[in-house]
């Protein structure tokens, strides 16, 4: 599903991380255009800089140089707390180590992502389908270190889609899993998209995972290398 | 919901938790067994003056109602003087009082047949007043630290004492002994160390008082009606400052444990901290519930000092009820409480800052 609206509008992105006292230059030079909608597929080597445009396109970490417009926000101008409200109400990340709050149970770790938001009402219908699509209704009033990887990823995603981003990133989400887990939870990032139309941006190593989008970024040294 | 988040990240180390409310309970013990002490002390100092039954107290010069005084500075022949001469003067009597414990633990050489019409007399719990030249006579409080009863033999100023009686306590000193017998052993023979008066009708206490200072200047005279105003800890030398130096020691133990408690925790838990500013968690939501849990520590940690003080209660009652004396004071709760949560509050709050300051993309990466 794309609606040709562009969500996402990077112009040459730089970015340059110190470690001591050397230069590391993470991103040099990136353009790219993502629509409403679209499931992009991002595979490159380690140290390819697929990371580090996540954590910027995400409000993690400022960008060095260059353009970057989420959701018709210019992300250069804002400050630590912009992007702060950035990942409460536009941006969400899925990770590969799933990430979830160990203290606290599946259902609990996803109503800490409404809190934050400042929605506490409960989740509205479209996540109760979202919840089915995902198939961890009865498990979650388990604590991840009583749920398969493959379940705490789902979590990890309800987690992620409860407050209806406008963009999830998901860094390598299927890197944990075998690859039964590794296909359903490829299905269900799909189902997502072609469903409710999230727009999504994907992180993989796997060229068949990579294939699951409507298209796939090449990244190399910082650059994109090729699009697919 | 942070609530719930500081509540589950308290039970995930209950040894962490436990240890930390164990270590801010014991300042909070601490200040509430001193003040428990102190209140116990002067309330046990002050029945016992009362029970006397005197409406007036004359102490020698130099000296203080709180002055614990071994030796007899005062001429017998001045009780005398009061009983004859002056008006309104009912029985004047003069006690020797001699140190033999510690500070707490005095002897006192009283006319028993006088105290007794002072007084009402002393209440036997077994045996009764001393008859032969080595009696001695204890209180129920001196009889359970010593393990001694009526027969018993106990050494005092070098020399064994036969125990002809118990008696109730509340009244005098912990042991008592006839006046003369107190005054050769303390080579002070027609002298004592305090006088007591009391009058024909209590009414005219203020008046006799005003009369004596006139007399006697250089005599500390004191009506008994004020004595609860007088046995605070603000008439004692250096007790406030004391008191004050251990509240001072409980903030700042509380300090440092919650510091370095929630130190660690922030440590631990970096990664999640990483995870919940990625869901958008704000630094000010980061630095409230570390500020939350050290809080919660300091109130678990009051609880538990609150309930260790009942120990020291019962440890002081059981092992030593005749050297020093503590109360329960539940006023001093609340204020042990917000001593307790400024240093936890304070403790938490470095932790909390740092916590807040951690970079999201390293914390995420933090095995």
């Amino acid at each position: 599903m794309n609606n040709g609206r562009t969500i996402i509008e990077i112009r040459g992105l730089r970015k340059v991380y110190h470690v001591g006292e050397v230069e590391v230059l993470a991103l040099r030079g990136i353009d790219l255009d993502v629509q409403t909608g679209e499931f992009v597929s991002i595979v490159g080597p380690s140290g390819s800089g697929k990371s580090t445009l996540f954590h910027i396109i995400g409000g993690l970490t400022p960008p060095t140089s260059g353009r970057v417009r989420v959701s018709d926000r210019e992300l250069g101008e804002m400050s630590e707390a912009d992007r702060t409200r950035l990942r409460k109400q536009t941006v969400a990340f899925v990770f590969q180590k799933f990430n979830l709050l160990p203290n606290l149970t599946a259902r609990d770790n996803i109503a800490v992502a409404r809190y934050l938001a400042g929605k506490e009402q409960k989740p509205d219908a479209q996540f109760e389908e979202a919840l089915k699509l995902l198939g961890i209704a009865e498990r979650l009033d388990h604590k991840p270190s009583a749920l398969s990887g493959g379940e705490q990823q789902r979590v990890a995603i309800a987690r992620a889609i409860v407050n209806h981003p406008a963009i999830l990133l998901a860094d390598e989400p299927t890197g944990n899993l075998d690859t039964e887990n590794s296909k359903a939870v490829l299905s269900l990032i799909r189902d997502l998209n072609a469903r409710l139309g999230q727009t999504i941006l994907m992180i993989t190593h796997n060229p068949e995972a990579a294939a699951y989008g409507h298209r796939t970024l090449h990244m190399r040294d910082g650059q994109i290398e090729k699009i697919v | 919901m942070t609530a719930k988040l500081v509540l589950e990240n308290v039970k995930h180390r209950p040894v962490r938790t436990l240890l930390s409310t164990l270590l801010i309970a014991v300042p909070v013990t601490l200040i509430l067994t001193l003040v428990g002490l102190t209140h116990g002390m002067l309330e046990d100092s002050e029945q016992r003056a009362r029970g006397i039954g005197a409406d007036i107290w004359i102490k020698p010069p130099g000296t203080s109602f709180a002055t614990t005084l071994s030796g007899a500075p005062i001429s017998e022949g001045l009780v005398e003087y009061l009983q004859k001469n002056e008006l309104h003067i009912k029985l004047a009597i003069g006690s020797v009082v001699q140190v033999v414990e510690g500070i707490t633990i005095v002897v006192t050489g009283v006319d028993l047949d006088k105290f007794s019409q002072m007084s009402g007399g002393l209440q036997y719990v077994a045996g009764g007043p001393p008859r032969a030249a080595n009696d001695i006579i204890i209180d129920q409080y001196y009889a359970a630290q010593k393990k001694l009863r009526v027969g018993s033999t106990v050494v005092l100023f070098k020399k064994p004492w036969h125990v002809s009686g118990v008696f109730t306590g509340g009244k005098l000193s912990r042991i008592i002994l006839p006046i003369r017998i107190l005054q050769d052993l303390t080579s002070s023979p027609g002298k004592v160390s305090q006088i007591f008066l009391k009058l024909d009708d209590a009414k005219y206490t203020d008046a006799v008082v005003a009369d004596l200072k006139m007399k006697l200047p250089d005599y500390p005279i004191y009506p008994m009606s004020e004595l609860t105003s007088l046995y605070t800890a603000s008439n004692f030398a250096g007790l406030n400052e004391f008191i004050t130096v251990i509240v001072g020691l409980g903030v700042v133990i509380g300090f440092f444990v919650v510091c370095l408690s929630m130190y660690m925790a922030v440590l631990q838990r970096t990664r999640e901290i990483g995870i919940l500013k990625s869901l958008g968690a704000s630094n000010g939501f980061i630095v409230r519930i570390i500020l939350a849990e050290g809080l919660l520590l300091g109130v678990g940690g009051t609880i538990i000092g609150i309930g260790l003080s009942f120990g020291s209660w019962w440890l002081i009652r059981t092992l030593v009820p005749a050297s020093i004396q503590m109360v329960i004071v539940p006023a001093w709760w609340p204020i042990a409480g917000a001593i307790t949560l400024v240093g936890a509050g304070f403790g938490a709050l470095y932790p909390g800052l740092n916590a807040a300051r951690h970079d999201p993309i390293e914390a995420l990466a933090y095995e």
